[in-house]
């Protein structure tokens, strides 16, 4: 009888155990995801009403809104004027980054590649830099003051550009995250590549392929999975440029405080103190960020986790 | 590293056209078209050269610009170095009374506690989401994993303003706190305790009698340590190149991070120019420690957890 009990206690606590085991986890997902996003939502349905002057205690209250902040985000020229450059900026980034990232991977897979270990560590180190440090670097490189570029130009009295100026500067941006990010998914996708079999390889090398078709034929569609992955994460921190333009900055008048969607959301919530507006805005980020890259996730995740389950 | 290994079989599969073609000119036979193979490799490998060289220009700038003084530069050829690096280092670490070595410490502190924290959430999460069987289990996981999904500046503000609520803004807490929760480690953690600790293992703990937790701790985290500490190094990086966080929570600079810490500097720099030379160097600072981290532990870079590939 004392065996059966103990076994029903111990039954009880593993029904119990894994439970106990995700609650730090859930509580701090809780506590710093789910009820920031519920007090995002919450914020961005009110605002302050200010009666008379709008002076001592109790002059300002915050009421219902409705969808006000919403309409008012929808009607923002800046920020449409934000939200479409961020869409220009991760339409021109993600197929340049992950493309140089895919050739790179092939060509360090390659049978006799040279300079292999070289090229894939300094090509992954920029990983290792910091996205504001990294702005930094290259936004002294973009500077006329001390870019080399400039200094070459000037030397042969050639006209200077301006690398941070009104047209260059979106390019500049982008040039910052595609030098950040190419290293990491270029390992990615390496990674992938070299846990296929080389048999695979064996009878189209005999066949006569070339390694160009063995990369279009056999690889990249065994890439697959891999780069809708990386794809995900690359849309998904395009979406959130922030960093880059913010630390360029200093060193340029040709990046307003509302560049980026984002930027706007900064600004609203600590230069100009509209936490409601600031809400909204994210809430509308946040939904179009689900909203684009929802369909990329389940695929992966039917990919990575088919056969546990 | 496992992806070592099968390097060394893929090349060593195709031994004919390597040692022949290559490394035994003295074969007539095979030298009917000795220069194909060379002239095959020049492009990828230039490209490759390219590549390295484009990743490798802003770090080789910065090298050259930290040993420049104030006047040099702005006006010498931007790589021709110059010999001010022990006067550029001496002005740092002195400047607002040693600051900066105050903010490099706060930085390892931050990554550093936050990615140990990190990294034994996301185990005990990941092994329970791998190992158990549970009511809920793919709900709770397909939760957390949405969590990749949220920008982190949409958190950052209302949590800015959550945190505000019960005074816990510009202080390590309000760094540290949201920085240990990571879907992207439990999510890698999952993967890896499902292919690294065998059930049979777990079953034979619990019939010796191992409590849950004693069966976790004693057996399967030290089957997980390398897994482990791959989402310690990724929670580590990502917590020491994370802005935004800081820059919203923090206000008094001795808690700042070096990312904060440098971005203050560089504001101040348009004012004041001679700043510039001491963000350069500590720059060059910042991205040492980092560097060698990354290079010391470069077979934890287990990236092949991301496409859910893994051999333990």
């Amino acid at each position: 009888m004392s065996t059966a009990t103990t076994r029903a206690g111990r039954r009880g606590r593993r029904t119990a155990a894994p439970y106990a085991f995700l609650a730090p986890a859930v509580i701090l997902f809780v506590l710093f995801v789910l009820v920031p996003i519920g007090y995002a939502a919450y914020l961005s349905l009110r605002k302050v009403r200010v009666s008379g002057l709008g002076l001592g205690r109790g002059a300002r209250t915050e009421v219902f809104a409705g969808l006000e902040n919403y309409r008012a985000a929808v009607t923002d020229s800046e920020l449409w004027s934000g939200g479409l450059r961020v869409l220009g900026y991760g339409a021109l980034l993600v197929p340049i980054m992950l493309g140089l990232a895919l050739l790179f991977a092939l060509l360090l897979d390659r049978p006799r590649a040279r300079l292999g270990r070289f090229a894939r560590t300094s090509i992954f180190l920029p990983y290792a830099v910091p996205a504001i440090i990294a702005s930094l670097l290259w936004g002294f490189l973009y500077l006329p003051a001390t870019s080399p570029l400039n200094y070459l130009l000037a030397r042969f009295g050639l006209p200077e550009p301006d690398l941070l100026g009104g047209g260059a500067v979106f390019f500049a941006v982008v040039n910052i995250a595609l030098w950040g990010g190419v290293g990491f998914n270029m390992i990615v996708l390496y990674t992938a590549l070299r846990a296929i079999p080389a048999e695979l390889y064996e009878s189209a090398r005999l066949d006569g392929c070339s390694e160009v078709q063995i990369a279009f034929r056999i690889k990249i569609p065994l890439l697959a999975p891999a780069l809708v992955m990386t794809t995900v994460f690359s849309m998904i921190a395009t979406l959130q440029v922030f960093v880059e333009p913010m630390a360029l900055r200093p060193l340029t008048n040709s990046i307003s405080s509302t560049w980026t969607p984002l930027m706007k959301v900064y600004r609203d919530a600590f230069a100009t103190d509209d936490r409601y507006a600031a809400a909204a805005t994210s809430v509308l980020i946040a939904a179009v960020t689900l909203v684009l890259s929802f369909g990329f996730l389940r695929l992966v995740q039917n990919r990575a986790f088919g056969q546990e389950r | 590293m496992a992806t070592g290994s099968a390097g060394s079989t893929a090349t060593g599969s195709v031994p004919t056209t390597r040692a022949t073609a290559n490394e035994r000119p003295d074969r007539p036979d095979r030298r009917g078209r000795p220069d194909r193979p060379g002239r095959a490799q020049l492009v990828p490998t230039a490209v490759l050269l390219i590549g390295a060289l484009y990743c490798l220009l802003p770090v080789a700038w910065v090298l050259v610009a930290s040993t420049k003084s104030g006047s040099t530069l702005f006006t010498s050829f931007t790589f021709a170095p110059s010999t001010s690096l022990v006067g550029n280092l001496t002005d740092l670490s002195t400047y607002g009374d040693g600051i900066f070595w105050r903010w490099m410490l706060n930085t390892a502190l931050y990554a550093g506690v936050g990615a140990v924290l990190s990294a034994a959430v996301s185990g005990l999460s990941g092994y329970t989401l791998a190992k158990y069987r549970f009511a809920g289990r793919s709900v709770l996981f397909n939760v957390l994993l949405a969590g990749v999904l949220v920008p982190g500046i949409v958190l950052a503000v209302p949590q800015y303003l959550l945190l505000a609520k019960v005074g816990l803004t510009d202080t390590y807490w309000s760094v540290l706190l949201p920085s240990i929760v990571s879907p992207y480690g439990i999510y890698l953690a999952r993967i890896y305790a499902a292919a690294a600790v065998p059930d049979s293992v777990i079953e034979a703990a619990r019939v010796d009698g191992a409590s849950e937790f004693g069966i976790f701790r004693r057996v399967a985290a030290p089957m997980m340590v390398p897994g482990l500490i791959t989402v310690f190094l990724f929670q580590f990086v990502a917590i020491w190149n994370n802005f935004l966080l800081p820059f919203i929570m923090l206000a008094d600079d001795d808690r700042f991070p070096v990312t904060v810490g440098l971005f203050t500097l560089l504001n101040q720099g348009s004012a004041q120019p001679a700043l510039y030379r001491l963000v350069i160097t500590g720059a060059l600072l910042s991205i040492i420690p980092l560097v060698a981290l990354f290079l010391s532990l470069q077979r934890y870079w287990r990236v092949d957890l991301i496409s859910g590939s893994v051999k333990a």
